[in-house]
């Protein structure tokens, strides 16, 4: 087996309106691979996903993919607020996002479930004061 | 898929390999070689972008001739509504019309005309409890057929009906046959007057399993001043047209989806807010819509390059062409069944164009070598390479349709590089 394909992306979080771009190059290079549509379409949700949250809550972060034959594993890293419930934050509808996020139709609290809803696997390790870290992996 | 015929044709000897179509090719299928532009035809989408940006002129559309008609015993002629857009002091469509048949059509059929039934039955379709939405609209080619190449999880979406221009052909043949039995299928020409070469790739090529029932496709400016000065502006002319508001309003962007009565629709016209809008829905970013209408050309196609006048005053006439008219002169009851022969049965298979190899091993091997190629290149997106950007470029090189020297500023700091050694190997010499 080969070795695993690594990508790396800043998420940068002062710029709003470039949320989504780490997203939708992975989406590219997925297709390069000829990886299934329908995979595509779940990474690059969860993966959409992630990005907003970091950009909307944490000032932007890092989030690192890579491929293998058998997954793709979703990394997203960021040293802000951390999330004090997860519990309550795996909540379909609950969100802390500012009102003018959700102006823009953002902050409907359906982030967090979205990003387990398309991965097969996801786990969230968070410190409040530290940040948080979210693995995400979608089997091929 | 993997013979379709475009409607795309270099003429070498204009084409001076300046690298200005390669920028603003979509799909990334062009590449400079040996000095000019080649197309790969996998990649190509049959958009016209490279036709209407060529400074040269030497990239034409490949369409048909009025000759081409010559074998059809009944010629039928079928306008598209941008037509009516491209002509000054312009009161009346059946100027129009007659001066078609002036010109030696035996018969009109419009195709606003069965753009009325087209969206008299999408009405019909949204309300079907098992449709996907949003609906995506199958009228422009291009839009189709990029879907099918890039964003192949939509294919559920788009509306399976055909397109006006078919089931204007299909309405006009049956018509062609009522009126004169003696005609035989063969007899008939179908002639689609068109503002698009996709629309010619699409007649050429059909949709998957379906044949197209148009036999020729006219530009409008090869057929624009001979119909000119056949056009009569008098009263005593014969009353031909068949259309209304709705019909014509499909010649611009917004006109087939305002025609739903639904205010829950998005129109997006020009290529790059096609592939941005495509790219929302696939991530699921975007408000609850139920129609998608959505055009390559600017404007819609008002904006095709077949056409003779600026895109947004063709726009401004047909306003004021549909202003008297009323707002549909075709109608489906309520409860009519969509007739089966007005859908098409299958959507082509998803061929991945940008896909490196048969093997994901073999393309995540490829594809770390691009990454690392990537880096060395100096990324300004120059094109003197031949290719649209150092991303492609890499692409290319691994693939092995270029070579790593071809990038003149790589080549040069190699050099450079290279002759430093040297002075210092006479140096310690």
């Amino acid at each position: 087996m080969s070795e695993a394909l690594n990508f790396h992306f800043d998420v940068d979080g002062d710029d709003f309106t470039s949320a989504g771009q780490a997203s939708v190059q992975i989406k590219k290079n997925l297709r390069q691979l000829g990886i299934s549509p329908d995979t595509i379409r779940r990474v690059s949700i969860a993966m959409y996903e992630g990005e907003i949250n970091m950009v909307i809550h944490a000032g932007g972060g890092e989030a690192d993919v890579s491929v293998t034959e058998d997954y793709v594993e979703i990394l997203l890293t960021d040293h802000g607020p951390g999330i004090a419930n997860i519990e309550q934050a795996m909540q379909e509808g609950f969100s802390t996002a500012p009102d003018a996020i959700r102006s823009l139709g953002f902050g409907a609290g359906m982030g967090l479930p979205n990003m387990k809803r398309y991965s097969d696997y996801m786990n969230i390790d968070s410190e409040v004061g530290k940040g948080t870290t979210i693995t995400m992996r979608v089997n091929l | 898929m993997n013979n379709y015929e475009h409607s795309v044709f270099l003429d070498v000897k204009k084409c001076i390999g300046c690298t200005t179509c390669l920028r603003h090719c979509p799909t990334q299928a062009i590449r400079i070689k040996d000095g000019h532009a080649v197309i790969n035809e996998k990649r190509c989408i049959d958009c016209g972008e490279c036709i209407k940006i060529c400074p040269k002129k030497a990239k034409k559309p490949v369409c048909n001739k009025l000759k081409d008609l010559d074998s059809f015993k009944w010629k039928i002629a079928l306008p598209a509504p941008t037509l009516y857009g491209q002509f000054e002091n312009m009161d009346d469509v059946d100027y129009i019309l007659n001066g078609l048949l002036k010109i030696g059509f035996d018969d009109v059929f419009e195709v606003s005309t069965a753009a009325e039934l087209a969206s008299a039955y999408t009405r019909q379709y949204l309300k079907r409890p098992d449709v996907v939405k949003p609906v995506i609209s199958s009228a422009c080619p291009v839009v189709l057929r990029l879907i099918c190449l890039r964003y192949p999880s939509l294919k559920d979406n788009i509306i399976p009906m055909l397109p006006p221009m078919e089931i204007a052909a299909m309405m006009a043949r049956e018509r062609a046959k009522k009126n004169h039995p003696e005609l035989t299928d063969s007899d008939i020409g179908v002639c689609f007057i068109s503002p698009c070469p996709a629309k010619a790739s699409y007649v050429k090529n059909g949709f998957g399993s379906y044949k197209s029932q148009v036999d020729v496709v006219i530009p409008i400016s090869d057929i624009y001043f001979q119909l000119i000065n056949a056009m009569e502006h008098s009263d005593d002319i014969e009353t031909l047209s068949k259309s209304g508001m709705i019909g014509i309003g499909w010649a611009s962007s917004g006109g087939e989806a305002t025609a739903l009565f639904n205010d829950a629709y998005l129109a997006a016209d020009g290529i790059e807010n096609v592939n941005r809008v495509l790219d929302q829905i696939e991530n699921d970013n975007i408000p609850p819509l139920e129609y998608i209408e959505l055009n390559a050309c600017t404007g819609g196609c008002v904006g095709g390059v077949l056409t003779m006048q600026n895109p947004f005053i063709a726009k401004a006439k047909l306003q004021t062409l549909r202003r008297y008219l009323p707002v549909s002169q075709n109608f489906v009851k309520n409860d009519e069944i969509i007739p089966e022969k007005y859908f098409f049965e299958e959507i082509p298979t998803y061929y991945p164009i940008s896909r490196l190899s048969e093997s994901m091993s073999e393309s995540m091997r490829m594809m770390a070598e691009i990454q690392k190629l990537r880096d060395k290149l100096p990324g300004i997106d120059c094109g003197a390479c031949g290719a649209p950007t150092c991303r492609a470029f890499a692409e290319d090189v691994v693939k092995g349709t270029a070579k790593l020297s071809d990038c003149t500023i790589n080549y040069r700091s190699e050099l450079l590089e290279y002759l430093k050694t040297k002075d210092e190997d006479c140096d310690s010499n």
